[in-house]
């Protein structure tokens, strides 16, 4: 197989592309010519692996998780990203952007968020870097991540609602990029995933790398070998999956597997699985596979997780599923609830709803008792706490 | 040469083009709305194809899309009556959408359909030059389409050169950096920018779009361009009509005169 890497257009395979309006193109660019240049200057490099040690506190460790591999009858360890400072891995990301936006000038930040957790995550760095922030947010996630937007207003942001749409994810980065096309000279708009023109997919996924840097090194500390039988994470957008891949992505001994959001049940009409459900088109600039009528109108997706509740998938993903590298499990609400009880019990973390769907996908993951399966624990569950009690 | 580019030669000043989102307020006031526009005096309209996520525009166009496709507007039926109409006008049409629903139709399917019906001219803000240029820039010019594209007051000198090389038709100069939305004034930095690009000698002529919403602010972009476009100001007067063709030609009076 080819190696898997992005081309000059943005392009993984048929995927990415920067489809955007013209007003975005000056700023989409900018960031295009510089962003590898500038984040492998010594200077942003020390000071990111400076800020990824002493404030989110990395390596995050890499635990065998005992009782879950008894029950499941295999060997599984858990990259704890629900450890980073904020409780998800979406500080990787926001650390290299607020870098990246200081470098190219920018005094006001903008981003979108689902679960809270980038929203909370792009908070945190602008309070580091005493920058103004403003963060989108569907109304229907503003309700069911509360703690989420409290914790965003006491670091300083300001969190606005968007009512348009589903009122979810998908919203929240429609109205970020409208504000993007307002505010073009003195605003950095910080993605929260692996979704959007070239070069976000492909900057993300470099700044979230470093989840794989580390599993790789650690687990050869564990077993004595680097590459696990298979990794398997979350993908709303897929930057953890993303980041829990990059390392192994042209390593085909190892089964990379994502896991997306079915919601009521994949043909329920009330569901987010878009590998099955999505075809290709473009969404929010960039060429990938989404869900959508036959018309080309963006069909709204649901799932009970927020940070899953989007109709389309990174381009890189459309790109890892389509040609066979990585295989695709849905899973339900209900499944992903049950998985989240059990992982609270068995070891003593309550994992995000998002991350809840990755460990849910074992019942239907092929595996041998001899493999070692290696699961990114994207976040933690206190902000689901509410849904939790709700459906104990 | 087709129905844009004779107008332009016959005409080159105070060009009054007007957006119409497809499917608003009713489903079947397209051909009302055209015929109306033309009665009134615009030169030029621009047929809206309503998109669920059109990232480019403000609440009033976004708003009028989502009522459009609630009123069961598609595109297949929109080329009906599109075809219909054009038997009965021959005022150049304009189709603007997003690029995700020519996609869907078919790139080249889409093309074709648009040049059969006696559509003149395409808007995809959307669609990159790049992918233009490399993939469906032959198609278009050997249909005969028109195809503009934007430039903003952010538009790099040699990015405005390469819009006017793959444009053919008009420039579509965005007022400002903003989404679309009725505004009430034109600024000295606007003013800046309007002759920066008139300095330049296009090719192209050059409409100016984005916040044209009154006669005063249309008489200013003819005064810098050769004509402006409106879109959420008329989106507006014809939004809770009982009389949608009076409505449209009321509107388009008051833009024309004082
Ligand atoms: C804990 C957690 N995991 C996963 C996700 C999904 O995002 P991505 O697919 O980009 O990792 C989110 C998004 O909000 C999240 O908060």
């Amino acid at each position: 197989m080819a190696p898997i890497t992005v081309n000059e257009q943005g392009y993984y395979g048929e995927f990415g592309g920067a489809f955007i309006p013209e007003m975005l193109h000056p700023n989409v660019e900018e960031l295009r010519q510089k962003y590898l240049d500038l984040s492998s200057q010594p200077d942003f490099q020390r000071e990111f692996q400076h800020l990824l040690r002493d404030y989110v506190g990395r390596p995050t460790p890499l635990y065998l998780a005992k009782r879950l591999s008894e029950y499941y009858g295999t060997t599984i360890y858990l990259k704890r990203e629900d450890l980073c400072h904020t409780g998800a891995h979406k500080i990787n990301n926001t650390i290299g952007q607020i870098l990246l936006a200081k470098r190219l000038g920018k005094t006001r930040i903008i981003a979108e968020t689902g679960a809270g957790q980038h929203g909370v995550a792009t908070a945190t760095v602008c309070a580091l870097m005493g920058i103004q922030c403003i963060v989108y947010m569907g109304e229907v996630d503003i309700k069911r991540q509360a703690p989420n937007v409290a914790r965003m207003r006491m670091l300083g942001a300001e969190v606005r609602p968007a009512t348009s749409g589903s009122k979810t994810l998908k919203d929240a980065t429609n109205e970020a990029i409208r504000d993007w096309i307002n505010n073009p000279v003195d605003t950095h708009y910080i993605i929260g995933s692996v979704v959007g023109p070239h070069p976000y997919p492909d900057m993300v996924a470099r700044f979230q790398s470093v989840i794989s840097e580390e599993i790789m090194w650690q687990l050869e500390e564990h077993t004595g070998k680097k590459y696990p039988d298979a990794v398997i994470a979350c993908v709303g957008g897929g930057s953890n999956a993303a980041g829990a891949f990059y390392h192994y992505l042209n390593e085909e001994k190892v089964r990379l597997i994502a896991v997306e959001a079915a919601g009521e049940g994949i043909h329920s009409g009330k569901s987010a699985a878009t590998s099955v459900l999505g075809t290709k088109g473009v969404i929010h600039g960039s060429r990938t596979l989404l869900m959508q009528t036959e018309d080309g109108q963006i069909v709204e997706p649901h799932s009970i997780s927020a940070g899953l509740d989007y109709p389309g998938i990174g381009p890189m993903h459309a790109h890892l599923i389509s040609t066979g590298r990585a295989e695709a499990i849905s899973i339900t609400d209900e499944e992903a609830l049950e998985a989240a009880v059990l992982v609270s019990r068995r070891e003593g973390i309550i994992p995000a709803l998002e991350t809840a769907h990755a460990f849910a996908a074992l019942k239907y993951m092929q595996y041998k008792p001899s493999d070692i399966l290696v699961f990114c624990l994207s976040g933690r569950g206190d902000k689901d706490l509410d849904t939790y009690m709700k459906h104990l | 040469m087709n129905r844009i580019q004779r107008l332009f030669q016959g005409k080159n000043r105070n060009i009054l083009n007007i957006y119409f989102t497809a499917g608003y307020p009713n489903l079947q006031d397209t051909e009302t709305i055209i015929l109306n526009l033309e009665k009134a005096g615009a030169d030029l309209v621009e047929v809206g194809m309503p998109y669920s996520d059109p990232l480019a525009d403000g609440p009033t166009i976004q708003e009028s899309g989502t009522q459009a496709l609630q009123n069961g507007m598609t595109l297949p039926l929109l080329f009906e009556q599109l075809e219909v109409v054009r038997q009965k006008t021959n005022i150049p049409l304009v189709m603007m959408g997003y690029f995700n629903q020519v996609m869907q139709y078919g790139e080249q399917k889409f093309f074709e359909k648009a040049a059969a019906v006696g559509i003149d001219g395409l808007i995809l803000p959307d669609l990159p030059l790049y992918e233009y240029e490399s993939k469906y820039r032959k198609i278009v010019e050997e249909l005969g389409l028109s195809i503009s594209f934007l430039i903003s007051p952010q538009t790099e000198a040699a990015r405005v050169k390469k819009v006017d090389e793959l444009s053919n038709g008009f420039i579509y100069m965005v007022s400002s950096s903003s989404i679309t939305g009725a505004k009430s004034e034109i600024s000295s930095t606007q003013i800046d920018y309007f002759e920066r690009i008139n300095a330049m000698q296009l090719k192209n002529p050059r409409l100016i779009g984005f916040g044209i919403s009154s006669h005063a602010t249309y008489r200013q972009a003819c005064q810098y361009a050769n004509g402006a476009i409106i879109g959420s100001a008329f989106i507006k007067a014809v939004g809770g009509s009982t009389d949608v063709a009076a409505s449209t030609r009321d509107f388009v009076k008051g833009i024309l005169t004082a």
